[in-house]
């Protein structure tokens, strides 16, 4: 395959480079250098800074001043710890029921009728036209006590007391789910779509059932789809701070919800740093796997 | 439907469908295969290793194997398949042959189970098989596309029906090497589909619709994504292993070469009916329409009227103006519209005139085509049709070398042609 192309020209290929150096490395350095730095009553709020002026001393001097303090603070601090956990707790429940509503809507959707799948794909993106505030907002006016859902239920006399959703980790994971949902479904549409129906022809021909088909064949054929779907929703949700912060309570101890208050509420911008960084480590192994899959599977195609 | 049975009580690898006087289990089908090879494994005649000389379709008393009893298929309102019979015999390599939407695929789908017929019945082994779904039927399909489950390795693409069957591991494993070794690709197991080429990949289908020994193998257009060249290598591969396993196929093909170079007997389809069928030499010697004569191979279709009968034969005229003699089989009464088909190997070419008056043409030359083996010979009449005639080249340096504007006589003999009415 590479034999018949060309390399592209020097600053094409440079591009990308360009782009998550400026965009990326620089931002990394930055935080990481505030990471390593104390808090300091001051304007700007750590220390040490570098001092341009004092020369050679003034690099020493700066170097010096820099330490993992912080990183020794937040790992030995249980709150930190279940924010972590729990973070990742969260995201990987609604990751998994993703996992559960996004593969028969994918795979509905794959098995629909030639003409209607660009309808039912625009019915899966439709939602982002809307903003993303304004969707969770509407949740919180259908999940509290005098909400849609409390009055529905009562009415129809499921219930006898309103119940408490919202500020809870349900609420949060019904969140997380309703709003990352095209993101596993089209991945997962996308591996469907393409598979070839002579392969199930081929499998039933060999002697499997339709339900054997589909797990000998479908199943596996779909896993990159539904690799590539679970990151995409998973490593954001680590990190989601917004629906938290909307739809959980006060015992939601989500890490994005804890690096606002240490940046905002506590003007630690060292900590908050330091939170940060251990974020990217924690999500660094996803990430990678999800490159992985990605250059795969461009491979194989 | 009342005697299909699936029972459930057998044992793993006989859990198939059980069909009363229908060996369908795959122990049984293994032991026929077993004696064939035995039975088969002392020198043949040579007519009988190429196919010709088996013919139970000629025998009233020959049970068939595959039966299609009046046979409509509809979709809305086209009908790929007309009313359509046909009866196929064990162990025969049959050719359903057509051009694209002729119903041919639609036929053998039917057969698989893809398809169910609108009015008609399809029976195997003398048992009918609506109702049954394709995965309990004992056919198997090797596709157009080959359709290999691209996860999969080579060995397990092959063992994918064996384990559907519950075989214990042992023989799964001493079967997929048997099936690898007739396809010659032993040392390939491990590769996935992505890394063998079209003819390896064409192997592996052909490998894992055998694996499970099938009454029927069907084989979907299997060499149209090959080259000529593998092409015709593994055409006579796939009548060896026919002859070698007993197995009953039915290909389907719309290279009338391919089809009469594997196949025992051909069914030539158009517009979802059966418009000739028999041995090859039967369909390309003796056609029984203007389509199959077209169809199959190059023919010249004169047109003439019947002008006399003369013993066997008949006389014709024709736009040609020599007077026309064919040998006919049938009873044909004068002043009946025909078409004389003429193959062009059967045709003679000469610069000078023959000695006969009967048979001959006038014409100027006005393409060759040089095929190394053949040169074809484009004359134009004087009636103005152009007919092709071939000419072996038998010496490297032919001593009366015919041109392009040449004037010409065609000549041929009155056995040559075929008189088709339809």
């Amino acid at each position: 395959m590479a034999d018949g192309h060309k390399r592209p020209h020097p600053i094409v290929a440079a591009m990308p480079y360009l782009w998550l150096a400026a965009f990326f490395l620089v931002p990394f350095v930055i935080v990481f250098r505030l990471s390593l730095s104390d808090d300091v009553l001051a304007q700007p709020p750590y220390a040490p800074l570098f001092e341009w002026s004092a020369g050679w001393s003034g690099v020493r001097e700066f170097f010096a001043g820099l330490d993992f303090e912080n990183y020794a603070f937040v790992l030995t601090d249980s709150l930190y710890i279940e924010a972590y956990w729990q973070s990742i707790w969260i995201a990987a429940v609604s990751t998994a029921i993703l996992m559960l509503i996004g593969f028969p809507v994918a795979y509905g959707m794959a098995r629909a009728p030639q003409g209607w799948r660009p309808i039912l794909l625009m019915l899966i993106i439709l939602p982002f036209w809307t903003s993303f505030l304004i969707r969770v907002y509407a949740w919180m006016g259908i999940l509290t006590r005098e909400g849609l859902l409390n009055q529905a239920l009562l009415a129809i006399g499921l219930i006898d007391e309103p119940l408490d959703i919202l500020a809870t980790n349900a609420a949060v994971i019904l969140g997380i789910v309703y709003s990352y949902l095209p993101f596993m479904v089209l991945p997962l549409y996308a591996a469907l779509e393409r598979q070839d129906d002579t392969l199930l022809e081929a499998a039933a021909d060999l002697g499997a059932p339709p339900w054997k088909s589909f797990w000998l064949v479908t199943f596996p054929l779909a896993l990159p789809g539904l690799v590539a779907g679970s990151l995409l929703c998973f490593i954001p949700a680590v990190g989601e701070f917004v629906i938290p912060d909307l739809l959980g309570g006060s015992d939601t101890l989500m890490i994005g919800r804890t690096l606002w208050t240490e940046f905002f509420t506590n003007r630690s911008w060292s900590v908050a740093s330091t939170i940060a960084v251990l974020l990217l480590l924690i999500l660094v192994v996803p990430i990678a796997l999800y490159q992985n899959i990605q250059s795969r599977s461009l491979e194989r195609n | 439907m009342d005697n299909l049975v699936l029972d459930s009580r057998l044992r793993g690898n006989e859990r198939m469908l059980s069909i009363a006087n229908f060996p369908a289990n795959t122990r049984d089908a293994r032991g026929e295969g077993q004696q064939r090879l035995t039975s088969r494994s002392e020198p043949l005649p040579a007519s009988e290793a190429a196919g010709r000389e088996f013919s139970p379709w000629t025998d009233p008393a020959a049970v068939p194997l595959i039966r299609f009893q009046n046979v409509t298929r509809r979709f809305g309102d086209v009908t790929a398949i007309d009313g359509l019979s046909l009866d196929i015999y064990e162990r025969e390599f049959f050719a359903l042959l057509g051009p694209s939407g002729c119903g041919k695929t639609t036929l053998m789908r039917m057969l698989a189970g893809f398809e169910t017929p609108s009015e008609g019945r399809v029976l195997l082994g003398g048992q009918d098989l609506a109702g049954v779904p394709p995965y309990r039927r004992p056919v198997n399909i090797m596709f157009q596309s080959y359709a290999l489950f691209p996860h999969m390795t080579v060995a397990d693409n092959i063992a994918f029906g064996l384990k559907q069957e519950s075989l214990p591991r042992a023989e799964i494993v001493e079967r997929v090497s048997a099936m690898l070794k007739l396809v010659h690709l032993e040392g390939m197991e491990r590769r996935k589909p992505d890394q063998l080429s079209g003819g390896q990949r064409q192997r592996v289908a052909l490998a894992r619709a055998l694996a499970k020994r099938p009454k029927v193998l069907l084989l979907d257009e299997p060499l149209a994504a090959l080259d000529r060249k593998l092409r015709e290598q593994t055409q006579f591969e796939l009548m060896d292993i026919q002859a070698t396993l007993g197995t009953t196929f039915m290909i389907v093909t719309h290279d009338q070469e391919e089809a009469m170079t594997v196949a025992d007997r051909i069914a030539v389809m158009d517009h979802g009916r059966i418009v000739q069928m028999g041995a090859p030499t039967e369909i390309y010697e003796q056609p029984s329409s203007r389509y199959v004569a077209e169809f199959v191979g190059n023919v010249n279709l004169i047109e003439a009227t019947v002008s006399g009968r003369d013993g066997g034969a008949v006389l014709l005229e024709s736009t040609i103006g020599s007077p026309l003699r064919a040998i006919v089989t049938e009873n044909i009464v004068p002043q009946t519209k025909v078409a004389l088909a003429l193959r062009p190997e059967k045709i003679r070419i000469t610069v000078r005139k023959p000695d006969t008056t009967e048979n001959v043409a006038r014409g100027e030359v006005v393409g060759i085509a040089y095929l190394g083996d053949l040169s074809i010979y484009q004359v134009r009449l004087e009636s103005g049709q152009v007919v092709k005639a071939a000419r072996p080249n038998v010496t490297r340096v032919a001593e009366q070398p015919i041109a392009r504007g040449d004037k010409v006589f065609l000549s041929w003999t009155p056995e040559a042609g075929v008189v088709l009415t339809r």
